[in-house]
């Protein structure tokens, strides 16, 4: 059946689609509807939700709108998540296509850079490359994808394992075809689906990195972001909890979103493992 | 008196499945002491009934009426735990694939074990003692070692010996056999069916043997049963059955079997070789850096000469080198040594000159063709890279549809609208687009079911005295390359052992391990077989 | 025991991995701006060139890259991990300080991260479709969405603030000045809610992993094998099915070992925790480049050896590994 409507036949996967898509909409929405800079000042400091029509989601302990930094987070960690899932993607699909295509000695090679990207704990990696070169966005983007590739990497080199030594690979091969040929015309669209899968947990834990940085204050302090927000939170935790809670109920419905996606593309794009 | 009585049995598929029902009324009745053989194509129901039985049908599967009578007892009818009482202690079950039917985690000898676990309270040392003896009886060497063995540490036959041992450890009144031998090689068949029959004969087991091979029927059949999807269309006494089929469908897969007889007599060839192969060395798995493996040579100095115009026929058992022989020829593989002389000159390294010379079918035709692409393309491709223009290419793409039998205008569909026979036609379409030289085809229709392998073959026959293809054809089916090669060459242990014309060699094999081949093809010397012709393969191994 | 040298040529197999990293670490510093000199010569408040080109002849930094290579590598192999400025005592030491509390830590959301996700894998899978099934697999999903520093604080306000069950932070109330048996409780006191918040999401992904696992081992041949031979359904699940479906669940403690070291950061820096994690947080907002790089050493040392266990573990549970298949 078409992916499409196997995809659609799925309520999960569509309440994953709409879940990403409202984040989406109000990263859109933010410049629209909060035209002001959302980390100025726009009332008094610590107001709860409710208290005041103005600030739906409340005052954090700066005086900044809640609800503003919220919408202007959706962007951020939208763009971040796919800038690097981008990049993730890309160096792993290179890595892995090469890899498993032409084993032997690339093969070697490669995994070994590889494995010590995977042995070096992602995040500490991450701290690592921001205490170098500093916490502007671009860097932090750009470092996300630099230590999230490997497991992607591994995926597409086990697809091209198996599917370089397939008949008709090999078919193509005697026809005389080239390397290029026969990794992206043959071997690439048939291994691409897994691999598309798996960006969506790339994209899941790159959203979870850039929170994680942002909450230990170590992401780029002039962007709103919602790690950051709970990092705030964290002097008035006992009294005014509602400051971390509320980024951290964003942070996981766009994540629960961005899965249920990919658990609908997974289901949708080999239907045979569906429900497993 | 009767051991097991399938009354009306009537399973349903899910819904969405290709048809309603697995299996539609079914009767069967199976003797105590006998071995009743079901036969029939891929589909025709034949191991879902078996499962049915078991009441271990895969889920989706339901059975919507019928009896399944155990000595009078309806199995349908008792309760899970009664069920599973009965399974392995009465209804014991043998199945096909020796390689994952048994846990790779666990010894064979606590794999047996279980059964005296599971079903008596025998102390352990008695269960050893009955285990080292079942191991005994189906004649594994070294059962004490085989005890401590894990399954990954036999050979198939082995394991499967293992597996019978397994079923046979109770004494059940029934055993089911699934296809037991569809996975092993053709001597170590003829092994363990004789294995099967003794034991069936020294025990009185009544055995239920499932099978799409027409040649094993006639080696352990006392009774058979013939299905055709979901239907039992024909059933009665083996020598009644294969001389005089009563069913037009018996009649036509018996009429699909390729005789192991050659035609005596077939053109002689002149006109020097198409394809030489001059001391061929192929080594596997030479020391690493870091891992030792035992090095194995999968060609030790194999020569071969394949006329102009003729089909040269390599077969073999699986390890014998027959498909390293094939890669190495089309230039898949690199040989350690030796050459490969095509037209009289060296097979050329460079891709794009190779293609030109040589081209090969594959055996998987669900794998040889990519599912993302469109047949024609796919058949147009090769010559649009050696600089035929791409118009010109897909024309030819279009006739050589024709050629093989397909409907041109099937070029825009993806493989997965083909059926299997088709789609080995596509193969066939694509290794002529190049208008090679030499086509190597690599066991072509060993996963085909009998009646479409017949038309292949057919069709691959027709080619040659059309095109005048010079063919390297790989088998492991003697029977196949019977029907269709001039010349053949037994490889074992990845050397030749005997070369010649086919007629000769299989009527005069004058090495001892031909003779053992030939030998053990099931039911070469079976009676009435369509006028003493050998019997049919009915449907691809895996089924 | 065939099974130790297997080990250990995996353990050696490792070095080149390890040579990698180290050189790829170097580079990086090397493309920091400002090196050790310039800290040294910012602790003291500033100097003249000429102090800090005698620093860096002390120092060997005006050596080519290479040796410098060398020599960085040489120090490493003897474990010297040079000079915290901020601490005011070698890396080793500080790191050494901090290293039981991330271990414990790590020992502890492991364990329950595994073996609550085979439960609630092995439950779900026997009731695949169903009720329990839908639960699990629903909560799994929520787990694995759910930013562990943000799960931390919201366990803080509830259990700490509001209920007063557990304590919100540290590794142990030291002005209690419990010993023995006392401390060691204390301890595990300290570690309840950092041990569910780090294991949350490891929870979520072993659940997953395990319920698919065993869905795919239900479908194999030999369980078929299994319950044709009459087996109870337990027992084949125990006996059959168990063993085979942990091979994933086994490979995957090596594959994310390092991911668990990374989220030790987070989740010690929420509960005040002294451990590595929360030294490599310090280091980095102190600008410590020296401490940094050391912990990210030990944790790649730290993966490696994890990786080494979970071989021994593999080789114990498939047999055909030993024989190379």
């Amino acid at each position: 059946m078409n992916p499409w409507r196997l995809y659609l036949r799925s309520p999960t996967a569509v309440l994953g689609a709409l879940l990403v898509l409202a984040v989406a909409a109000m990263g859109l929405l933010a410049p629209l509807l909060y035209p002001d800079d959302p980390l100025g000042l726009a009332g008094r400091p610590l107001q709860w939700p409710g208290d005041n029509p103005r600030f739906p989601l409340g005052t954090d302990p700066s005086g900044r709108d809640i609800a503003a930094q919220i919408f202007h987070g959706a962007r951020v960690s939208l763009l971040i998540g796919f800038a690097a899932t981008l990049i993730a993607v890309a160096i792993g699909i290179a890595v892995g296509a090469l890899a498993g295509f032409y084993g032997g000695a690339a093969d070697t090679a490669l995994m070994r850079v590889t494995e010590a990207f995977q042995t070096l704990p992602n995040f500490l990696l991450l701290l690592l490359l921001v205490a170098v070169f500093g916490s502007d966005l671009r860097t932090i983007t750009v470092g996300i994808g630099l230590v999230s590739w490997p497991p992607v990497a591994r995926l597409t080199r086990a697809e091209f394992l198996t599917l370089r030594t397939r008949e008709f690979v090999q078919a193509a091969r005697l026809q005389g075809l080239g390397d290029a040929h026969l990794i992206l015309r043959e071997v690439l669209p048939n291994a691409l689906p897994p691999v598309l899968v798996y960006a969506s947990v790339v994209m899941a834990v790159s959203i979870l990195l850039e929170s994680a940085l942002s909450f230990l204050q170590l992401s780029d302090p002039n962007v709103p972001s919602w790690g950051n927000l709970i990092g705030l939170g964290r002097n008035v935790l006992r009294t005014e909890w509602y400051v971390s809670a509320i980024p951290g109920v964003a942070i996981l419905l766009t994540i629960l979103g961005v899965s249920l996606v990919g658990q609908g593309l997974n289901d949708a794009l080999n239907p045979r493992l569906a429900g497993r | 008196m009767s051991a097991l009585d399938i009354e009306a049995l009537t399973v349903a598929l899910p819904p969405g499945a290709d048809r309603p029902h697995a299996l539609r009324g079914v009767s069967l009745r199976l003797d105590a002491g006998e071995i009743l053989c079901v036969v029939g194509e891929s589909g025709s129901g034949k191991s879902v009934m078996a499962m049915a039985a078991m009441r271990l049908l895969a889920p989706g599967l339901r059975v919507e009426a019928g009896r399944v009578l155990l000595a009078g007892t309806d199995l349908l009818a008792l309760s899970e735990e009664e069920m599973r009482r009965v399974r392995g202690r009465r209804v014991a079950m043998v199945f096909q694939e020796p390689m994952t039917a048994l846990n790779p985690l666990m010894t064979v000898g606590d794999q047996l074990a279980e059964m005296w676990r599971a079903h008596t309270d025998l102390p352990a040392a008695e269960v050893r003692a009955r285990s080292v003896e079942a191991l005994r009886e189906v004649a594994l060497p070294d059962p004490e070692g085989a005890l401590r063995a894990f399954p990954h540490e036999l050979s198939g036959g082995q394991r499967q010996r293992a597996m019978i041992a397994m079923a046979l450890a109770l004494e059940p009144e029934v055993l089911i056999c699934d296809e037991p031998t569809t996975a092993l090689d053709v001597t170590t068949q003829a092994q363990v069916l004789a294995l099967i029959r003794d034991l069936q004969r020294r025990r009185g087991t009544a055995v239920l043997f499932i099978t799409h091979d027409f040649g094993v029927v006639a080696e352990i059949a006392d009774r058979v049963a013939v299905m055709q999807h979901g239907l039992l269309v024909e059933e009665g006494p083996v020598s009644r059955v294969l001389e005089a089929p009563a069913h037009e469908y018996t009649r036509r897969l018996l009429a699909a079997v390729p005789p192991l007889r050659a035609p005596a007599v077939r053109r002689a060839e002149a006109g020097g070789a198409a394809l030489e192969v001059r001391g061929l060395t192929k080594v596997y798995g030479a020391a690493g850096l870091f891992r030792r493996r035992r090095a194995t040579r999968a060609l030790d100095g194999v020569s071969v000469t394949l006329k102009r115009g003729a089909t040269l026929g390599v077969v073999g058992e699986s390890g014998s080198g027959k498909s390293t022989l094939a890669r190495c020829v089309v230039g898949l593989l690199a040989p350690d040594g030796g050459e490969i002389l095509v037209d009289g000159a060296p097979l050329p390294r460079a891709r794009a000159e190779a293609a030109k010379l040589v081209q090969m079918v594959f055996q998987d035709p669900y794998a040889s063709l990519n599912p993302r692409r469109r047949a024609g393309e796919q058949v147009a491709q090769g010559p649009v890279a050696a600089g035929v223009p791409r118009a010109d290419a897909a024309a030819r793409a279009r006739e050589l549809f024709e050629l093989v039998g397909l409907d041109p205008a099937a070029v825009s569909r993806f493989p997965h609208e083909f059926s299997g026979g088709q789609r080995q036609r596509i193969g066939i379409a694509r290794a002529l687009a190049m208008r090679p030289k030499v086509l190597v085809a690599d066991e072509p229709v060993s996963a085909l079911d009998v009646s479409v392998q017949a038309q292949v073959l057919e069709l691959l026959r027709d080619l040659r005295a059309r095109l005048g293809l010079s063919t390297l054809f790989i088998t492991h089916d003697l029977r196949v390359a019977a029907q269709v090669c001039d010349e053949v060459a037994v490889m074992k242990d990845g050397a030749v052992v005997e070369a010649g014309p086919v007629a000769s060699v299989f009527a005069d094999p004058r090495h001892g391990y031909t003779r053992s081949l030939l030998a053990a093809v099931p039911g070469r010397e079976a009676p009435g077989l369509g006028g003493g012709r050998p019997a049919p393969m009915l449907s691809p191994a895996g089924e | 025991m065939r099974v130790l040298p297997l080990a250990l040529r995996r353990l050696a197999a490792s070095i080149p991995t390890l040579l990698l990293i180290l050189a790829g670490l170097f580079l990086l510093l090397q493309l920091a701006p400002g090196d050790t000199v310039d800290a040294l010569m910012g602790q003291m408040g500033g100097g003249d060139a000429a102090l800090a080109a005698e620093l860096r002849r002390y120092y060997g930094l005006d050596l080519p890259v290479m040796a410098r290579l060398g020599d960085y590598l040489w120090r490493l192999v003897r474990l010297d991990l040079g000079f915290s400025a901020i601490y005011g005592k070698p890396v080793a030491t500080v790191i050494l300080e901090r290293l039981p509390a991330t271990l414990l830590l790590m020992t502890a959301s492991l364990s329950f991260a595994f073996a609550a996700g085979m439960g609630l894998g092995v439950l779900a899978a026997r009731r695949v479709n169903r009720w329990p099934d839908t639960l699990i697999s629903t909560l799994g999903l929520v787990f694995y969405a759910t930013p562990s520093f943000w799960f931390g604080l919201m366990a803080i306000v509830v259990f700490s603030v509001h209920l007063q069950w557990l304590p919100a932070g540290g590794f142990g109330d030291v002005a209690m000045g419990y010993e023995g048996w006392e401390a060691a409780l204390d301890i595990a006191w300290h570690l309840v809610l950092p041990t569910l918040t780090l294991g949350l999401i490891f929870l979520a992904i072993y659940l997953r992993i395990m319920r698919a696992s065993m869905l795919e081992v239900l479908s194999l041949d030999f369980v078929r094998t299994a319950r044709a031979k009459g087996l109870t359904e337990t027992r084949v699940v125990a006996r059959h099915v168990l063993r085979n479906a942990l091979l994933p669940m086994v490979t995957l403690i090596g594959l994310q070992a390092g991911t668990m070291l990374g989220g030790s950061v987070v989740v010690e820096s929420v509960f005040a925790l002294p451990g590595l994690g929360r030294l490599a947080y310090e280091s980095v907002v102190q600008r410590d480049l020296n401490t940094l790089l050391g912990i990210v050493f030990v944790s790649a040392l730290l993966v490696i050896a994890v990786n080494f266990l979970v071989d021994l573990l593999y080789a114990r549970l498939d047999p055909r590994i030993l024989s190379g298949r």
